[in-house]
Order: C-alpha cells, then structure tokens, then sequence
C-alpha cells in the first residue's frame, strides 16, 4: 500500500520535477517576455540645409523577469536599416604605375545605410553571457555575391572592405552603449542619421535577448523622404528626365542671356 | 601663338562690358546682399542629384573665382570647374553633366554678342554641330559604358591630365617666349597662316559665305564630333582646342572663329546637358544653377583685373594654374589609394 502510494507520488512528482529543472531558474513563474517600441517620429525630411538626424526610438519590455533583469541578463539591440540595392565593390590594382580598378564583385540587396544600437558591446568576447548576433549587426549581414566566385579568400576580402568602407563613409554606423533603460523596463536608443542617408523606407527594428539568446524582435518602418524642392527635382530627374534636362538648358540660357543684359554696357 | 589669338579672341566679347563706377557699385551691393542672405541662413546646401550636403560657399567661391579666371584670361573655365568639383568630392559623374550644363550659361552672352556683331558664320557652325551632336551622342554612350565597367572616373582623370598637361606646357611656352620679345622689346610678329594644307584638299567642299572660304565639310564635321566626345566625356566646351583647331587647321578668318565656336559649343552642351539627364540622370540643377550665378558675377570682375594685367604675364598664370590642376590630377592616379576597394550602389546596368 505504501510502495504503490510512494510509486504513484514519485510517478505524480517526476514529470514536474524534470520540468522544472529543465527550466532555467526564475522563469517557471512568468509568461514569454514581450517588447514593444516607439519612434519619435516616422518620417524624416532631407530639406536643403539637412546635416543628418537622430532619431529616437523608445520602448518597453512586458513580462521581464525582475532577478535576471537586476544581473543585467536582458540586451536591446536597436537597428535602422536603409533601403536595400545592390552594391557593387570594386577593388584596384596598379597598371603601369596607374591604379585602375580590375576586379568587381557585386552583392545582392544589401542595406545603404545600417546603424546599431545595443545595450553593451556586441564583439567583446569578456562581457557574459556573449550575445549569440546571428542576423543582426553589420558583422552578420549577408553579403551574397552575384555570379561566379573563383576564390574564397577574395570574397572574404571584397566582404570587409565592404563593411569597413561603409563604416568609414558615416553610412553604416555602430553604437556601443546606444540604449540606455531609463527605468528597469522601459529603455531609449538613440541612432544617428547620416547627412548621406538614402531616402526611402528604412526600417527600425529591436531586438531582445535573453541570457544571449534572442526571445523576440519588432520592427516599424520609417520612412525617409526628400521634402520640397529636393524631392520635386529628385522626382522629375527620375520620372521625367527629358523635361529635367530641357529645364536644366533653359536655366542656363536665362542665366546667361540675363547675364547679358544685366551687365550690358549701354 | 595660336594662344595669344585665343585670348584676344575671347576676351574681345567679354570686355565690352560695363566698366563704369556706378555700375561697379551696383554690382558689388547686389553681390554683397546676396551674400549677406545666404550667411543669415544657412550655411550647407543639400544637392539633391548628387545626393550630398555641400557648403554654399565652397561651391560659390568654385563658381566665382572660374568665372573670375574665365572672364580675365577669355576662357569658357569648363576644363577647371569640373575637376575642382571632383577635387570636392562630388562624383564624377554628376560634375561632368553638371559642368556641361554650367558651359551653356557661360556661352549664351559671348554668342549673343557675336551674333549682334555678325560675327558667327550660323552655316559653318551648323556644320560643326551635325559633327558635335553625333559626337556628345557617341560620347556620352562612352560614358556609360565606361560607368557600368567601373572605369569612369579613371577615364576622366586621365583625359584631363593629358589635356591640362599639354595645352598647360604649351601655353606657358608661348607666354615666356612672349614675355622674352616684349622685354628686348622686339615687335611680335604675326605669322600669317598659309593659304592651303592638306585639309583643302578633302573632297565635298561647301561654300560658306560669311566666313568667305570655300572648304570640305569632312574636317568640320570630324573637329565637331572630336569636340562633341570631349564635351560628353570631360564636361567642356572644348573651346580651347575648338579655336585653335579652326584657325590653324581649317584656315577660317579669326573674325568669326570665336563666334562660331560659341554656337557650337550651346548647342552640343545643351543637347549633353538633355542626354546625360536622359541616361545617367546626373545634371544636379541645384549645383549647375549656384555655380552659373557665381560664375557670371565673377567674369565681370575677371574682365576688368585682367584689362589691367599684360597679356602675357596672364596667359603665364593661367598656363601655370592650368598645369598644377594637371598635375594635381595626375598624382592621385600614380599614389596608391588609402583603400584599393571601393563601394557603389547599385549592381548590374545601374
């Protein structure tokens, strides 16, 4: 009688018992964690005297665990990535003397602008746990070459120049302490807008980890729009290059024939 | 020599104008509250073409101080303000387009002059312009050629070294050879051209009335579409070989040369200015626009320093200004780039 009670006590406890040890600690207790974000505005406008922007992107994470939060085991990563083409990256050689561009390598669809923001150093191996990255920051963007690679050592090559070249343009941009909680769960990331930036739909997105491992991400668009005078020329030279040009010429004849005029000696 | 035309020829349409106190007066207030407005605002402008934020008054001081050179020395500055605008950073693409745009306004006042004078001979330069439309056509397919191989802005720096280097060596040349006569005080001589070359002898020969010389259509046609490439390529106005090419070459009067080369020159810029906006859509309205404004209001001031500099004593500095942009081009095709990769948007046919 006591055996099959024991029996059916240990049969009742075992599963649970697994459960819970398989279940890091502090967690039985809570639901997933969520992650909401705002931005302070979504739209930005290229005017003629931009020098690029900030931008501020606000959120909050539901459900955090209050021990792991207090160890610091929760990291943001804030991301805006610009519209995305094709780049091409072109390396150069010296013939006679001259350095000429001689071999190209042209990746698919990648970002024109990408900066980053996170709550800690992303790439410093002694800050634990190590952020598992994969997918997120400009160390993990796929750079897929088109066409045929002869040598793999050079796609590597071609690859971090690219990245480095980006970086040192101000278009790709990395910010080590860029989010800050201002309270134990809301947090601020602040991203830098180059003056370059492409216009188009750039997308922000935030990313939370867990003891190094992502849980959840969101995203909201921002789009970045040539205002006035710059979009209306932008757009004309685009949709309707003929009459841009033929805009351009006549310009320049008035210039030149009120030039005339104006400084005529009578 | 062939310079010392040139300059005359050139700086005998921009001298006509106003010379005046009262004028001078005007032109500086006018000058000076634009100014005044432009540094109570805002100090960087956005080019929406080139995609980049420039400050103003780089680009101001660009246009005018080419417009200062242009309007003291008699030339178009088309040959300079492109390889400074490359110097700023603006792609090249956008600077050449751009400055062929610029060309158009610097030679819209010299032709009106010319043509009120009856000095531009409209069926020879008709002729060189089936040469130059063919020509920027043929150039500007080079041009995108070129951009979509990646060799571009190579191209372009080398044309412009070869060009500067040697029309620079030769100017100065000349100048020191005339600054040498003036000081034994030895009258100049004016070599007159012969009458006849093997260009006379080309078959298709049109009567061109005005510039009273009877002459094959090939050599024109071909010296129209040579410069039409150039324009396309460099963002020139080629006025600089056009003029020489004609007097020496083809043997027109001097009269009409410059007049009939400024007609020319409209036209083929203008249809570049149409094509490059078409294909590569590079013309930046925005940059075109601040450097003509500046450009136009310099060569007023160019024209009068340069009445008071001796002829030769300027072809000298131009030459020698001419010369260290060649050079400065030159270097950074020889030094070995801070980084031999390079990053462009865009991927196959952009």
């Amino acid at each position: 009688m006591f055996s099959r009670l024991a029996l059916l006590l240990s049969l009742l406890l075992l599963p649970v018992g697994n459960s819970v040890a398989q279940i890091p600690m502090g967690e039985a207790s809570t639901g997933k964690e969520g992650l909401d974000i705002g931005v302070s505005t979504n739209e930005i406008a290229i005017t003629s005297d931009f020098r690029g922007a900030d931008l501020t992107v606000f959120g909050a994470m539901t459900n955090a665990d209050d021990l792991l939060l207090a160890i610091g085991n929760y990291d943001i990563i804030v991301t805006l990535e610009g519209p995305r083409d094709y780049a091409t990256v072109r390396k150069k050689e010296r013939i006679f003397g001259v350095w000429v561009n001689t071999d190209s390598m042209i990746f698919e669809q990648v970002p024109e602008s990408y900066s980053i923001a996170s709550t800690r150093q992303l790439d410093d191996p002694t800050q634990l746990p190590p952020i598992n990255t994969a997918g997120v920051g400009i160390e993990h963007l796929a750079l897929n070459p088109i066409g045929y690679i002869r040598d793999v050592g050079e796609l590597s090559d071609f690859r971090e120049a690219y990245r480095r070249l980006k970086l040192a343009g101000g278009l790709y941009q990395k910010e080590a302490s860029g989010v800050r909680f201002v309270s134990s769960s809301l947090f601020r990331a602040s991203l830098r807008l180059p003056a370059n930036v492409p216009d188009g739909v750039h997308i922000v997105r935030a990313y939370l980890f867990k003891s190094g491992t992502l849980i959840t991400q969101r995203e909201i668009p921002l789009r970045v729009v040539k205002t006035g005078l710059e979009q209306a020329i932008t757009d004309t030279a685009h949709n309707q290059p003929f009459a841009y040009g033929l805009l351009c010429v006549l310009i320049a004849l008035v210039t030149g024939w009120g030039a005339s005029i104006v400084f005529r000696k009578d | 020599m062939w310079l010392r035309h040139l300059h005359a020829l050139f700086t005998r349409h921009v001298r006509h104008f106003p010379t005046t106190s009262s004028d001078k007066r005007e032109i500086a207030c006018r000058t000076r509250s634009f100014c005044f407005a432009l540094s109570g605002s805002t100090v960087t402008i956005y080019l929406p073409i080139a995609e980049l934020s420039v400050n103003i008054f780089i680009i101001l001081g660009m246009g005018a101080a080419v417009g200062f050179l242009s309007g003291m020395f008699g030339v178009g500055g088309g040959f300079l303000i492109t390889p400074l605008l490359i110097f700023y950073n603006i792609p090249p693409v956008v600077a050449v387009a751009t400055g062929a745009n610029q060309v158009v306004a610097s030679s819209v006042s010299g032709a009106i002059t010319h043509f009120r004078r009856g000095t531009l001979d409209m069926k020879l330069g008709t002729v060189l312009l089936v040469g130059g439309l063919v020509g920027a056509t043929v150039g500007v397919w080079i041009f995108s050629w070129l951009r979509r191989i990646g060799q571009l802005d190579l191209f372009i720096s080398l044309l412009y070294v070869v060009l500067l280097t040697t029309i620079g060596v030769l100017m100065l040349q000349e100048s020191l050879r005339a600054m040498r006569k003036a000081k034994l005080n030895q009258p100049l001589p004016l070599k007159r051209p012969g009458q006849h070359n093997w260009v006379h002898r080309l078959p298709l020969k049109m009567r061109f009335k005005k510039s009273k010389i009877y002459l094959s259509a090939i050599p024109v046609v071909t010296l129209g579409f040579l410069i039409g490439i150039l324009t396309s390529i460099m963002g020139v106005g080629g006025g600089f070989i056009m003029v020489p090419a004609m007097i020496y070459l083809l043997r027109i009067p001097t009269n009409v040369v410059v007049g009939t080369s400024l007609f020319q020159i409209i036209f083929v810029t203008a249809y570049t200015t149409m094509v490059q906006a078409a294909t590569n859509y590079s013309v930046d309205i925005v940059l075109a626009f601040i450097l003509m404004v500046a450009g136009v209001i310099g060569a007023q001031y160019g024209v009068r320093v340069g009445q008071k500099l001796r002829g030769e004593q300027l072809r000298a500095l131009l030459a020698l200004l001419v010369l260290a942009v060649g050079i400065r081009l030159a270097v950074g095709l020889f030094i070995r780039p801070q980084d031999l990769y390079s990053v462009a948007v865009g991927g196959i046919g952009y």
